[in-house]
Order: C-alpha cells, then sequence, then structure tokens
C-alpha cells in the first residue's frame, strides 16, 4: 500500500487516473487498526485493479477535513480523483468495502 | 475438526474474555465468536482508571491485550466470525455464525452493547462527518477546534476531559440540571478552563452539507431552541454522543427473555430462562454497566456452565 501524506496525496489521488482506495487511519484508532489487515489483503486481491493507499491523518489534518472526513475509519474509493463512494464508521466492514469494490468495477 | 465445544461464548468483550479465562482454566473445550477485533466497547476508551488493578498503563486497549493474553494462554480458541442465528431448543445448542455452525452444551452470550445515538434528524447523515461515539478515534480531527460532547453520565465526563486535550473548547450538554457522575470526575470537568456545561438541553438537531455545520439545542424546561453553528474559520465542530447503551440482543429476542428495554434477564447467576444458555456483561439488566462488572458476570457464567455441564451430561 502507498503511503500518503500532505505532499503526495495530490498527486497520488486527485491527480491520478483510474481507480484510488484510501484508508483514512490513526495509530490511536483502534477499529482502523483492527480492519488494516483485511485491507492489506484486499490489496493483494485488487492488484492492477485499483490502487490501495493509506493516510494517517494526525499528519494531516486539514487535508482530511478538506476530504470531508472527521471520522475514523474511513475508506474512500476515489476515481479520476473524484470521490466515487465512501464506508465510514460501522458500515467500513470487509464485507462492504468489498461490495464497494466490487460495484466500481462493474 | 469437530464442531463441538463445551462451551461457546458470544462476544468479546471483558465479560466474554473473562468468561473465557474462567471456562478454559476449568478444562472446557472453549470457543469464543467476535465479529470484530476483540475487546468490546473498552478499546475505544483512553482512560479505564476505575477497573481494580488498572493502574500502570490504563488504557482500554492495553487492558484487553492482557486479557487477551491470558485467555489465550489458558487455551481458549477464538474465531473472528459474527454470530448470525442461535437454536437453543435442544440439548445441545446451535450457533450459527459467519462460517459455520458450532453445537456446544453450554452457551454464555456476551454480545454487550452498543452506543445509543441521539435519534434526531441529521444524526445518521453525519457519522464521521462530525458526529462521533469514539473520542479515541476522532479527537485528532477536532485539534483547536470546538466540540459539543452529550452526555451527563461517567463516560461523557471522562470522554469530555479527554476531548479537552484537543480541543479548543468543549461544550458538555447535559438533560439535567445537576450530574450523577462520580464526584472526583465531576470536580475534574468543573475546574477545567476548556470546559464549559450546557444544562437541561437536548439535541434537536444536526446540519451540514457534507460535513457538520450546525447543530441546534432545546432547553427541556423552557422549549427554547438554540442554533449553535460553526465559526467561519473553522468549517465545522465536533459532536461527540455519550448518552448510554443499548444491548446487542437482537439476535436472542425469540429465544431468551428480555427486559422492556432489551435487556437479558438472568439471575444471580447469571442463568436465563433457558437451562446451558448463561448471559454476562453490559447486555444483561443490571444496575452498574462496567468493565469490572463484566468481567465477574462472565467469571460467574463460566463457572455456572461448568457446574450444568456437570450434570445435564454426565
Ligand atoms: C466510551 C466508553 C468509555 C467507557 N469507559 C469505561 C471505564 O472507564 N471504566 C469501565 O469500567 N467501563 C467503561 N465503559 C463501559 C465498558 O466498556 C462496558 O461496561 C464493558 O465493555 C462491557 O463489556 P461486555 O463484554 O459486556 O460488552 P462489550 O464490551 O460491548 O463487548 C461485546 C462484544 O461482543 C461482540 N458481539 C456482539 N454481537 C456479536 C455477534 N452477533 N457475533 C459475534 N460477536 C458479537 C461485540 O463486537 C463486542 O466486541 C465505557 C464504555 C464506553 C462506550
Amino acid at each position: 500500500m502507498i503511503v500518503l501524506d500532505k505532499d503526495n496525496f495530490e498527486t497520488e489521488v486527485l491527480k491520478a487516473d483510474g481507480l484510488v482506495l484510501v484508508d483514512y487511519w490513526s495509530e490511536s484508532c483502534v477499529p482502523c487498526k483492527a480492519l488494516l489487515p483485511d485491507i492489506e489483503e484486499m490489496a493483494k486481491t485488487y492488484k492492477g485493479k485499483i490502487k490501495f493507499c493509506k493516510l494517517d491523518v494526525t499528519t494531516a489534518r486539514r487535508l482530511a477535513i478538506s476530504q470531508k472526513v472527521l471520522g475514523l475509519p474511513t475508506i474512500t474509493l476515489y476515481k479520476s480523483g473524484e470521490k466515487l463512494s465512501e464506508l465510514s464508521k460501522d458500515d467500513a466492514s470487509k464485507d462492504s468495502i468489498h461490495n464497494m469494490i466490487k460495484s466500481a468495477l462493474g | 475438526m469437530s464442531n463441538i465445544y463445551d462451551v461457546v461464548i458470544i462476544g468479546a468483550g471483558p465479560a466474554g474474555l473473562a468468561a473465557g479465562i474462567y471456562a478454559a482454566r476449568a478444562k472446557l473445550s472453549t470457543l469464543i465468536l467476535e465479529k470484530d477485533s476483540p475487546g468490546g466497547q473498552i478499546v475505544i476508551t483512553e482512560e479505564v482508571a476505575n477497573y481494580p488493578g488498572s493502574v500502570e498503563n490504563a488504557t482500554g486497549p492495553s487492558l484487553v491485550a492482557r486479557m487477551l493474553e491470558q485467555c489465550r494462554e489458558f487455551g481458549a480458541e477464538q474465531k473472528k466470525e459474527a454470530v448470525i442465528s442461535v437454536d437453543f431448543s435442544g440439548k445441545l445448542k446451535k450457533i450459527t455464525s459467519s462460517a459455520a455452525t458450532y453445537e456446544a452444551k453450554a452457551v454464555i452470550v456476551a454480545a454487550g452493547a452498543i452506543p445509543r445515538k441521539i435519534c434526531c434528524p441529521g444524526e445518521n447523515d453525519l457519522v464521521g462527518k462530525g458526529v462521533s461515539y469514539c473520542a479515541t478515534c476522532d479527537a485528532d480531527f477536532f485539534t483547536d477546534l470546538e466540540v459539543f460532547c452529550i452526555g451527563g453520565g461517567d463516560t461523557a465526563l471522562e470522554e469530555a476531559l479527554y476531548l479537552s486535550k484537543f480541543a479548543r473548547k468543549v461544550s458538555i450538554v447535559h438533560r439535567r440540571n445537576e450530574f450523577r457522575a462520580a464526584k472526583s470526575i465531576v470536580d475534574k470537568v468543573l475546574k477545567n478552563p476548556k470546559i464549559s456545561i450546557i444544562y437541561d438541553s437536548v439535541v434537536e438537531e444536526l446540519k451540514g452539507d457534507g460535513i457538520l455545520e450546525s447543530l441546534s439545542l432545546r432547553n427541556v424546561k423552557t422549549n427554547e431552541l438554540t442554533e449553535y453553528k460553526a465559526a467561519e474559520c473553522d468549517g465545522t465542530f465536533g459532536c461527540f454522543v455519550f448518552i448510554g447503551s443499548l444491548p446487542h440482543s437482537e439476535l436472542f429476542k425469540d429465544s431468551l427473555k428480555l427486559s422492556d428495554d432489551g435487556y437479558i434477564c438472568t439471575d444471580e447467576d447469571m442463568k436465563t430462562n433457558i437451562p446451558g444458555v448463561f448471559a454476562a456483561g453490559d447486555i444483561r439488566v443490571k444496575s452498574l454497566r462496567q468493565v469490572v462488572t463484566a468481567a465477574a458476570d462472565g467469571a460467574i457464567a463460566a463457572v455456572q456452565a461448568d457446574k450444568y455441564i456437570e450434570t445435564a451430561f454426565n
């Protein structure tokens, strides 16, 4: 997974072609850390189809807020820099993320 | 491998983990099913200062990590599977998860509770957009911003203190005009220069276009409405909700006796209305829902399950 920060977010996500998944997380968010292994596994499953990235929001709080992300965990799917779909909090389960990805892949 | 266990425990919060420790120590073959990561509600709190013995490194996650290690050492098996249905009608109880069906001589229901929502317009749309039930997950977003903390119990006040380490200002919204929380916590809150208190008030509506921008409060005595809008320079603020919990008892409503508000009824040995089925922790009718009582329930349930198995199956 690509590690995002303030400096590369624009190139890796907003200016990128195709599908990009961003896992917004932080060290103090226990549900985020529980979800991370599932996301890492998906990154392998969907290799070549979706670019998987993660952003530690404590290093980029303003950036996350500018993306209207104010709660963790949040998993957002971008297509050509635009938000396509998003799952947050209890909705961000392994199964629902798979479904979100599947419907994006068509 | 066989899918028959002596005891199946549903939920790996403090109650389920304590039950796991006692059951496995009693040499019962024990399976704990947990749909999320283990630990239950307590993993989302920063400080658990009131659990006996939790002095050093008393965070929720570290406490849970120690319970988990203990549970594994005694040999309780754990699976990350959600229980989706149960059949308690036979002598062997059936528990069906997302992955398999298990049979058990005894079942301990320790599925806990989930945070109660305000149930006002706008709330559901703004979860993760300013509305939160988890301070350790989301406090950081509100560094130097304003937050509202809804509720007047121990949990709300403890979390308000935690939030005050991040936010510029914390306003506690309490529906009464005095606190029932522990006096030592109330004192800390009242002394905290960043925290102010709005008494006699409830949240009526939350609004925002994509992120939380406005919150309306109703004074329960005068019915007066007051709207708080995010400061121009901030664009948003936080609304953290700690107004109690709802039992995770949907799955059991057809088989177990529940109270009017959905908690499982047990006797003081954690026995439900069905022999061989026990309930422990926040999910059952009780007067104090805390880690220490959840753990105690779990221990009692496991010991009683052991006794039950001995008489019913030998
Ligand atoms: C913000 C906050 C702060 C708190 N602070 C304190 C404190 O300082 N001190 C204190 O003593 N207490 C505190 N509490 C209360 C304490 O967390 C609870 O009393 C305790 O966690 C109850 O334990 P439990 O095992 O009964 O239930 P829970 O902790 O709710 O655990 C139940 C588990 O069961 C799982 N589960 C539910 N349904 C299923 C299913 N169908 N299949 C599989 N698994 C399932 C859940 O995912 C969960 O992990 C706090 C609570 C909150 C919300």
